[in-house]
């Protein structure tokens, strides 16, 4: 069974992921300018895993949104 | 009686719970807690936006990259004869491609350098100082060496790239372009 939160709680919450999101896009920002500095410099060993690294973060936070939606429903 | 929670500072106007109410009341509600935490879910949903913007940078500069592997070898290209390019003098000229800018100088009697003209700052056009050694970016005061390419002043961080040369039947050619980190 589905806990329900007080919206007490829920505020919470929100700021606690809106913090970890943050985090993430942060961490996403420097990803990508350090992606483009490679290929710039013509290093490509880096590409695909940087790309892939930044899709899982996106994953992440898609996910933890959904999360604060799904908490709202209840 | 509603079954409003007791942390539930106001009642909406018909009296039932808020995830009963159109989506409209719950994105505007009438009191402060509650228009909190829309705003905060809604700054979540912007950084979310803000993500997926840079997995779609991150994207490109991987199918950049692709196009650039696509694209093989460079042509060998003729640039001009050794006669017409005098010790210390500089030449300017398309390689690659039509809009890719390139600048060829002449160190000495069989020596030449050429790299690519854009500054690997901000791309203005740098311009050859060949009395100083040195190739230098007007925009932002970038200098780089004239032997290696390298940068020994400014904001640039990179080396510009190097087109490889080869002399001829005297004359000078463009055989291919090195990109460095």
């Amino acid at each position: 069974m589905k806990r329900s939160f007080s919206r007490r709680q829920k505020l919470t919450i929100v700021n606690g992921i809106l913090s970890i999101v943050a985090m993430i896009v942060v961490l996403q920002l420097w990803l990508l300018t350090a992606t483009m500095n490679s290929f710039l410099g013509g290093e490509e060993t880096v590409l695909l895993p940087a790309g892939i690294a930044s899709a899982v973060c996106l994953f992440l936070n898609a996910g933890l949104l959904w999360y604060i939606y799904q908490m709202e429903r209840r | 009686m509603t079954d409003t929670p007791p942390d539930q500072l106001s009642v909406p106007p018909n009296g039932r719970p808020y995830h009963e109410q159109p989506q409209w009341r719950n994105d505007f509600p009438i009191d402060w807690p509650q228009d909190e935490l829309v705003a905060r879910r809604d700054f979540t949903k912007f950084l979310v936006l803000t993500s997926f913007a840079f997995v779609v940078g991150q994207a490109w500069i991987v199918l950049e990259n692709l196009r650039r592997r696509r694209r093989g070898l460079p042509p060998v290209r003729k640039i001009a004869d050794l006669s017409t390019i005098p010790i210390g003098s500089a030449l300017t000229f398309a390689y690659p491609a039509a809009h890719d800018d390139c600048i060829l100088v002449r160190t000495g009697e069989e020596r030449f350098v050429a790299y690519g003209q854009k500054c690997t700052h901000l791309s203005c056009a740098v311009t050859p100082r060949p009395k100083d050694n040195c190739l230098y970016c007007p925009c932002h005061n970038g200098v780089f060496d004239l032997e290696t390419g390298v940068p020994t002043a400014g904001p640039p961080r990179r080396p510009l790239p190097r087109i490889q040369l080869e002399i001829r039947d005297g004359a000078i050619y463009a055989t291919g372009v090195e990109v460095r980190g």
